[in-house]
């Protein structure tokens, strides 16, 4: 898909919800470092996008600031829409290891297009620590 | 309906503006608002032509049998299926009424404490009832049955009368009945204390016979309730139309609803919680809503988590025709979030207009009382509310990420106007699939 399509869509999601205002800085990075820089997590959606208000999967690398995978940590799942006030319509679980540091957070849900954050808290070997991820959920219009 | 993640910067609503100021419609129907291209695309996600088929309940094997659809029909408008012998699921569900009742409380052998639900559409939902205490349709048919104020009937009194008055059709779609006629007429795990002790006397593997029919009434019920359809409304015409383009849309909206149709997916926030074809996130939320009974807040949500992951009869359950592994919803639902404090589910808006009085229990009896809500946005009497107010005018609102729903008197018409279109264009107010 078309970058500036996506772009598009993701603004139409965020004005059509009343036109709320996400934080200048909104950072829709898939890969961050969490808060206090103990680890570094990248997220990976499925690759074929999930309709509304369909359980899905995702993907998630865990790792040293370093680069070092980071494996048998415990994850815990959270998130919502920081305009409307309420949480995930599910409540996501890691459900499985993958290789590598890889881990399955499953349960995964959108009940409705606009900004939405996905909040991970992490207990691994170098300790606690916390990383939010945002992510736009938008539309894609066939009769466009 | 799909959603894509956008890895580029997102950008706020000034720049949106900009971004869709060459993207309106060249030849916008005379006499009505113009749509920009993603307008549009809002628009078309909630055409009924975008609803897809229900899902699939694999707790239920029989949803698609064309004779577990009739059981369901004769069950659904039967009767003797309650202990006065008045109360069928009709008596609530009213099928010349959109499948509801258009009381504030519905009233069966007692009265309730919340509204009837309208029926059309419920398979699209995962969490059925208010406060989605039941995780399928066919648990939910169940519960009304037991229930002292609704059916008023027991687990054995239903299993007898499918004996005597549906023997051939049951059998038909579930196989042999087990014997019944040996067992109290009375007798349930959920009754008064006389039919308790009477449930507890039974042999278990003759309870769970007996419970396994009471679980097949449900699901025939249900089979026959994800047979109806709804009918396209008068919306529905307007967006095929507009979305074809076809320049006949504009006669098929008046401008003061069409002024209301945008503000329902922009300004007023609406779409927020009632999208998609159904109008409905399908979600729970706390909006607010003053209690009925303010001597005793209804908690909703919160309530009902414990009572769906205990029900015999949800989806991980002995009756249940699922996998476990296909229990997901249940599996990964929310339970501990304080959000659910007085939170009830979304209801879907098709042929709202013709089903006051609204909310869980019939609190306001117009629509404009409904909207006026929103505007309004009190406190919650119970939890918090979602909703953002400039209380008294005072500094700014509490939840600064959500803009306050603030309507003009002429705004808050148009949108009661545009919610008048969301009835069926012929008489009837569903098909049959």
């Amino acid at each position: 898909m078309n970058r500036y399509i996506v772009t598009a869509l993701a603004l139409a999601a965020l004005a059509t919800s009343g036109c709320m205002s996400p934080p200048k800085d909104l950072d829709l990075a898939l890969t961050r470092p969490t808060v206090d820089g103990k680890y570094v997590v990248t997220l990976q959606p499925p690759a074929k996008p999930a309709a509304i208000n369909q359980l899905h999967a995702w993907q998630m690398k865990l790792t040293t600031p370093a680069g070092t995978p980071v494996p048998s940590s415990r994850i815990r799942v959270d998130g919502g829409m920081p305009g409307h006030g309420h949480g995930l319509p599910t409540k996501p679980q890691v459900t499985r290891e993958l290789p590598d540091g890889g881990y399955v957070i499953e349960g995964m849900k959108f009940s409705m297009t606009g900004w939405w954050e996905i909040k991970l808290a992490i207990e691994g070997p170098a300790g606690a620590d916390r990383v939010t991820f945002n992510t736009v959920v938008a539309e894609t219009g066939p009769g466009r | 309906m799909t959603w894509v993640l956008s890895t580029t910067a997102a950008a706020l609503c000034g720049a949106l503006t900009v971004t869709l100021a060459d993207a309106y419609d060249p030849a916008p129907p005379a006499g009505l608002v113009r749509w920009s291209a993603d307008e549009k695309a809002v628009l078309a996600s909630l055409s009924l032509k975008r609803l897809p088929a229900a899902p699939v309940d694999p707790s239920n094997a029989v949803e698609r049998q064309p004779a577990a659809i009739e059981l369901g029909r004769l069950l659904f408008e039967d009767k003797r299926l309650s202990r006065n012998g008045d109360v069928s699921c009709a008596t609530c569900h009213d099928p010349a009424k959109q499948f509801q009742d258009g009381l504030p409380v519905s009233r069966g052998v007692g009265t309730g404490t919340r509204r009837s639900m309208p029926i059309v559409g419920a398979g699209h939902a995962v969490w059925l009832f208010w406060d989605g205490r039941k995780d399928s349709l066919w648990a939910q048919a169940l519960g009304p049955l037991e229930d002292a104020v609704e059916h008023g009937t027991n687990r054995t009194r239903v299993a007898q009368r499918i004996a005597l008055d549906h023997r051939g059709a049951y059998e038909a779609v579930f196989g042999a009945l087990p014997r019944l006629d040996d067992l109290p007429g009375d007798a349930s795990p959920k009754g008064n204390a006389v039919e308790q002790a009477a449930w507890s006397a039974i042999q278990p593997h003759r309870r769970e016979a007996v419970s396994r029919v009471f679980a097949n009434v449900g699901k025939a019920i249900a089979a026959y309730e994800k047979s109806l359809l709804h009918a396209p409304t008068r919306l529905d015409a307007y967006l095929e139309a507009l979305l074809r383009g076809d320049r006949a849309a504009g006669g098929l909206l008046r401008a003061n609803e069409a002024r209301g149709l945008r503000l329902f997916i922009g300004k007023a926030q609406c779409v927020s919680c009632h999208n998609g074809p159904l109008f409905s996130d399908q979600q729970f939320h706390n909006t607010g809503v003053p209690p009925r009974d303010t001597t005793r807040p209804d908690r909703g949500r919160a309530a009902a988590t414990a009572a769906v992951r205990s029900d015999e009869f949800n989806c991980l359950g002995p009756f249940s025709d699922a996998q476990p592994e296909q229990c997901q919803e249940l599996r990964f639902m929310v339970t501990d979030d304080p959000a659910l404090e007085g939170a009830f589910k979304t209801p879907g808006l098709r042929g709202v207009a013709d089903r006051a009085p609204y909310m869980h229990a019939g609190q306001f009896a117009t629509l404009e009382q409904v909207v006026r809500h929103y505007v309004a946005a009190p406190h919650a009497a119970l939890g918090h509310s979602e909703l953002t107010h400039r209380h008294d005018g005072a500094g700014p609102p509490k939840h600064a990420e959500r803009a306050p729903i603030e309507l003009s008197e002429a705004e808050i018409a148009d949108l009661v106007s545009f919610l008048r279109t969301l009835s069926p264009v012929t008489s009837k107010a569903f098909e049959v699939d």
